[in-house]
């Protein structure tokens, strides 16, 4: 019997890479051990994990299925190899120390309380009942406090709380859920809440400081909340009067606020959520999700005024859950305003004495702790369109996950674009995106790129290189890429290039491999110094060819047409030939003494650059039918078009159609002139907004397939890559993409990425280490 | 083609091509005159090309333009300007009535000046190719014993002075290319700075920076001065003083008041100390009645040049890039 037995024995190496230390990855491989009745051990080293298993041939085949189907939740496997070794014999399971530094060890994303740590936090049983910190290695704050790496306590935040007895008994128990569980605490010895007012004085001493804030919530006040990766400003979501105040504080315009809501019941009646929403809104990354709102949710109307989404999120720290009220609470406000801790234009504050300082203005009293944040994170915000994410800001809950490149790359670092800014860092076969940083008018924002791009070298060890930037002369991204080169060598490529680049790189295509390239946005700096924002590009990572782009309209004034859409419907209108008849809407909102001067300037060029941009098309069109002539926050007025759009009855529509001609370079040019004059005749015939906003979305996507027919007929390719911020368009992207499909193209849509700025590093990276450049070069 | 704007494109050309070219890169000062040693004396030399369209517009034309510019590049070293010499590109067919109008200013202008046109040339060139009337000019100047001034002289803690209104050339011009016509009319501020800042340097005060804020406006000159001193700028908004009619053009236009040109205004950069002085100096003389402190050098942020807003918030004044490009995408 033993020589049988020993016979059947089997040793096997498991080597896992991947996102797969500091994620409770060790216990589970001891748990598991455990439950098979396996021998051997674990560490963690330069590769990833590395797991010796040894027992019968089936239960060690059995273990490496579970590796991957039952690693735990924040793991990311990129790869398993395996390997035979001779038996060893043995007994037990052992965790080993670490070996082999930290190489390419991946840091964690910021993740949501889970399930087990919210039981335990309303259980007055438990010695962490309402303790505002919980977490285990299932969950809790790990990106926004680590300081350097190998990841451990004293590389975190964390590091000046020393653990009690009793979480160090946890932590130090390869069967606890908190096993090296780095920032584990409890009301012992972990951060403290409290309550202060601008004075930094507490608030109701001896008070428990939630209880007094949720008082103040209550009451119509605006509390400054520290959370995760910053400052919130939060208020009552059902009071108009605290949230008009805080609107009018932060002199915020009509940009939406998001709004946390107790739970996702609470959700579902302030807004029609798919499966696929609630499963974004509870999921471990907790984005805010922009989902329609439903009439009469009872939320005061200053929470996003004219918008047809509403910005939902749900608690994603054991604070917020305090906030929002536990069962059996005293009641309280069930749905808050949640927006970000800041001044107009600047980043997220993160420190407390700023908090005190910059916000005091916009705060009535601060609801704080002493664990420090080390990066800046704003909250995500996400979206489900059929069946598949559509990512429109990538940052808490997602930075730093890396994206897998389809090939190698050498260290490289990507600035990004100048709104909705985040760079990137890549080197072998990851890229990692930061967190998003802001719109880089703001010298805070400036310092905060680069505190955030330092941060993310010291988590990836990635030594750029290679510098890659937008080609856009002006752009402040770009000369932060010239002023931090230190000699390196700075790489400018086209903007739509990178947005197409970077739906390449999300989807995995190789080196090689070409697309037909829709890149639809605002505007970004074309070679020919035109505004470029409405193009089809033949595209490989490092060429690409301009294969159709929308017909040229002057762009007066720079942004402030961007600003002021009447001023981009009269240039169209100008262009499509049309006077400017005093019953169009965006005659009668331009004043007479600027449509004056537009008019001289349209007839001349002075002041003119010409434009291709799809997004400035949705402005122009937004004021063309009356929907919004100005605009205080960019893609305003196309945003609220798509909501115009959504309120049309079903059915076929109007049929608007762009008409497509060859220029003289062989390139395909569509004039949106026929569908100005189109929603012209429409609009004066008395045919209601949503009919012709529904009829333009379907005019657009029409024309997207259309010019992907084109192009497939001369060139034969037939996977279409969708990017650029009109993708965020949900209404669009996904008229276009059925008929894209219909016509039997294969369509790559952005989603583990933003289609807008925020996404565009990533292209950025795979153009510049690809050798490529703004050079439109003939195809390769 | 930008290249003309006076910003970051014309700069591309002259660090990249021209210096190189002339085989003076790496050991030029970019400033818009040159100081150097002729027996014994200090002389100051620059030189410069006039292609203004229009060029006639309110309040002056391509001559005075053209005289004013080079005495002002000179007085910008701290030079007394002496002689200028001057060469017209003419295009066959440009009426004479305009030639001599051109001319006629360009004299008056030295007068005014107090410098003297001595020598000159005077080219025709096939209709075709050229564009009406182009205009270099040249000077010289004296560079008293111990004034030292230039961009690389900007220190931490100098105040920045502005001698007066900002944009208001640029505006004028603009105003009438193209027929653009604005509520309120605005005139060029063209005009000779040689005696502003001869009061500026009779105070005594240890004057680091003169600029004449021209093409590219303050956004452009203090973009170069915080670059080639190595320290950055930071200006506060609501100092600055916009005129009623350029902050309307501007609104219209969509431009940025700091990235237009001036002609006839100065920005001093001056130990804190000393600049009360300098400005009391400055608003003694008509053309510094103006004259008020916009903001201040600083050690941080070094090379570039902030705006602080009315709303708390520091807004980065980029370098013109030459021509209005949208950034919002
Ligand atoms: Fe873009
Ligand atoms: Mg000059
Ligand atoms: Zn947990
Ligand atoms: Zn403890």
């Amino acid at each position: 019997l033993e020589l049988i037995g020993r016979g059947r024995r089997q040793r096997r190496r498991y080597t896992v890479s991947g996102l797969v230390q500091g994620v409770g990855f060790r216990p589970f491989a001891y748990a598991t051990a455990a439950a098979l009745a396996l021998t051997g051990s674990v560490a963690n080293t330069a590769d990833g994990v590395v797991i010796e298993v040894e027992g019968d041939p089936d239960d060690v085949a059995e273990y490496g299925r579970r590796l991957r189907a039952q690693a735990p939740p924040l793991a990311m496997i990129v790869a398993v190899a395996q390997e035979e070794l001779p038996s060893t014999g043995g007994t037990g399971f052992t965790i080993e120390p670490s070996r082999g530094g930290p190489a390419r060890t991946l840091a964690s994303p910021d993740v949501a309380t889970c399930a087990d740590c919210l039981h335990e936090l309303g259980d007055p049983a438990d010695r962490r009942h309402r303790h505002p910190f919980i977490n285990c290695t299932n969950c809790g704050p790990r990106f926004t406090i680590i300081t350097g790496l190998p990841y451990d306590r004293d590389a975190t935040t964390m590091a000046s709380f020393p653990m009690c007895p009793a979480c160090r008994a946890e932590y130090e128990d390869p069967a606890d859920r908190r096993f090296h569980a780095q920032p584990i605490a409890c009301p012992a010895c972990g951060p403290r809440l409290t309550l202060v007012d601008a004075a930094g004085a507490p608030v109701s001493p001896g008070e428990d400081p939630v209880t007094a804030a949720r008082r103040l919530l209550a009451s119509g006040r605006i509390v400054a909340v520290k959370g995760l990766g910053g400052y919130h400003l939060a208020c009552d979501a059902r009071d108009p009067a605290a949230t008009g105040e805080l609107r009018r504080r932060k002199q915020r315009g009509g940009k939406p606020f998001a709004v946390m809501v107790a739970d996702l019941g609470t959700a579902r009646r302030l807004a029609e959520l798919s499966a696929g929403d609630e499963e974004l809104l509870g999921g471990a990354r907790r984005p805010i999700v922009l989902a329609p709102r439903r009439a009469g949710s009872g939320l005061a109307a200053e929470v996003a005024p004219g918008n047809p989404d509403l910005g939902l999120m749900l608690p994603y720290t054991a604070l917020h859950a305090l906030l929002l009220g536990l069962p059996g609470d005293p009641p309280g406000p069930d749905a808050l305003v949640m927006t970000s801790g800041n001044r107009s234009g600047e980043p997220i504050v993160t420190d407390d004495g700023e908090a005190l300082r910059r916000l005091a203005p916009l705060a009535d009293a601060w609801l704080r702790h002493d664990r420090p944040i080390r990066v800046p994170c704003d909250d995500s915000v996400s979206r489900h369109v059929d069946g598949a994410e559509l990512p429109v800001r990538r940052s808490r809950g997602y930075a730093p996950l890396p994206v897998a490149l389809p090939f190698p790359v050498a260290p490289t670092l990507a600035a990004g674009a100048d709104l909705k800014s985040a760079c990137a860092v890549a080197s072998g076969r990851y890229a990692w995106l930061s967190q998003h940083i802001g719109d880089m008018d703001d010298l805070a924002t400036i310092n905060a790129l680069t505190v955030t791009e330092r941060h993310l070298e010291e988590l990836t060890g990635v030594r750029p290189e290679l510098l890659v930037a937008d080609l856009h002369p002006g752009y402040r991204s770009s000369e932060w890429a010239l002023r931090n080169a230190d000699g390196r060598p700075v790489r400018r490529v086209q903007h739509h290039h990178a947005h197409v680049a970077s739906v390449m790189a999300e989807h995995g295509l190789g080196a090689g491999e070409r697309v037909i390239g829709v890149a639809f946005d605002g505007t970004g700096f074309g070679p020919d110094g035109a505004a470029w924002g409405g193009e089809v590009l033949v595209a490989g990572y490092r060429t690409y060819r301009r294969a159709a782009r929308l017909g040229y309209v002057p762009l007066a004034g720079g942004d402030a047409s961007v600003l002021r859409p009447y001023r981009m419907a009269l240039a169209h209108l100008h262009a499509a030939g049309l006077p400017w008849h005093s019953w169009l809407p965006p005659v009668a909102a331009c004043p007479r003494a600027e449509r004056d001067l537009l008019a001289r300037q349209f007839a001349t060029g002075a002041g003119c650059v010409p434009t291709s941009s799809m997004g400035r098309l949705f402005d122009a069109v937004s004021s063309l039918i009356g929907v919004r002539h100005a605009v205080e926050y960019e893609a305003e007025a196309a945003i609220v078009l798509e909501g115009v759009a959504r309120a049309a009855p079903a059915g076929p529509g109007r049929a608007y159609r762009f008409e497509v001609s060859v220029s003289p370079d062989g390139s395909d040019v569509a004039d949106p002139g026929p569908v100005v004059r189109d929603l012209a005749t429409d609009l004066r015939a008395g045919v209601p907004a949503p009919v012709l906003a529904a009829g333009f979305h379907a005019a657009v996507a029409g024309l997207i397939a259309d010019l992907a027919d084109r192009c497939r007929e001369r060139t034969g390719l037939d996977v279409v890559a969708l990017g650029g911020g009109v993708f965020q368009n949900a209404l669009l992207i996904s008229g276009a993409s059925r008929l894209l499909r219909e016509r039997g193209f294969t369509v790559l849509r952005p989603r583990l990425l933003p289609p807008n700025d925020g996404g565009i590093a990533l292209g950025q990276l795979v153009i510049g280490a690809s050798g490529g450049s703004w050079n439109p070069a003939e195809e390769d | 083609m930008g290249h003309g704007g006076g910003g970051a494109m014309s700069g591309e050309l002259v660090e990249h091509l021209f210096l190189p070219a002339h085989g003076t890169a790496g050991n030029t000062v970019l400033g818009d005159s040159a100081v150097v040693d002729v027996g014994g004396a200090r002389i100051a030399f620059s030189t410069d090309a006039y292609v203004v369209k229009p060029m006639v517009f309110p309040g002056g034309c391509l001559g005075d333009l053209a005289v004013n510019g080079t005495v002002n590049d000179l007085a910008m070293a701290g030079a007394t300007p002496l002689y200028l010499s001057i060469a017209y590109i003419l295009q066959e067919g440009t009426p004479l009535t305009e030639v001599r109008r051109i001319a006629a200013a360009a004299g008056a202008a030295a007068r005014a000046a107090g410098v003297r046109l001595i020598t000159g040339d005077t080219k025709v060139v096939d209709n075709g190719s050229g564009d009406g009337v182009f205009v270099t000019t040249s000077g010289v100047g004296l560079v008293a014993a111990g004034v030292e001034i230039g961009p690389h002289r900007a220190t931490p803690g100098d105040a920045v002075l502005i001698s007066g209104d900002l944009g208001v050339h640029g505006v004028a011009v603009l105003s009438v290319r193209a027929g653009l016509e604005f509520d309120t009319a605005v005139s060029s501020d063209t005009a000779p700075l040689n005696g502003l800042v001869a009061a500026v340097l009779a105070t005594g005060a240890d004057v680091h920076v003169l600029r004449d804020p021209t093409r590219g406006g303050v956004a452009a000159s203090l973009n170069e001065i915080a670059r080639t001193a190595g320290v950055g700028v930071s200006l506060e908004e609501r100092r600055l003083p916009v005129p009623g009619g350029v902050a309307d053009a501007c609104s219209l236009l969509g431009l940025d008041p700091l990235e237009v040109a001036n002609e006839g205004k100065l920005l001093a950069f001056v130990p804190r100390d000393d600049a009360d002085r300098v400005l009391a100096a400055m608003r003694g003389h008509p053309l510094g009645a103006g004259a008020r402190r916009i903001g201040v050098c600083v050690p941080e942020h070094p090379g570039m040049v902030v705006a602080r807003t009315a709303l708390g918030g520091t807004r980065v004044v980029n370098m013109p890039i030459g021509e209005q490009l949208p950034r919002i995408c």
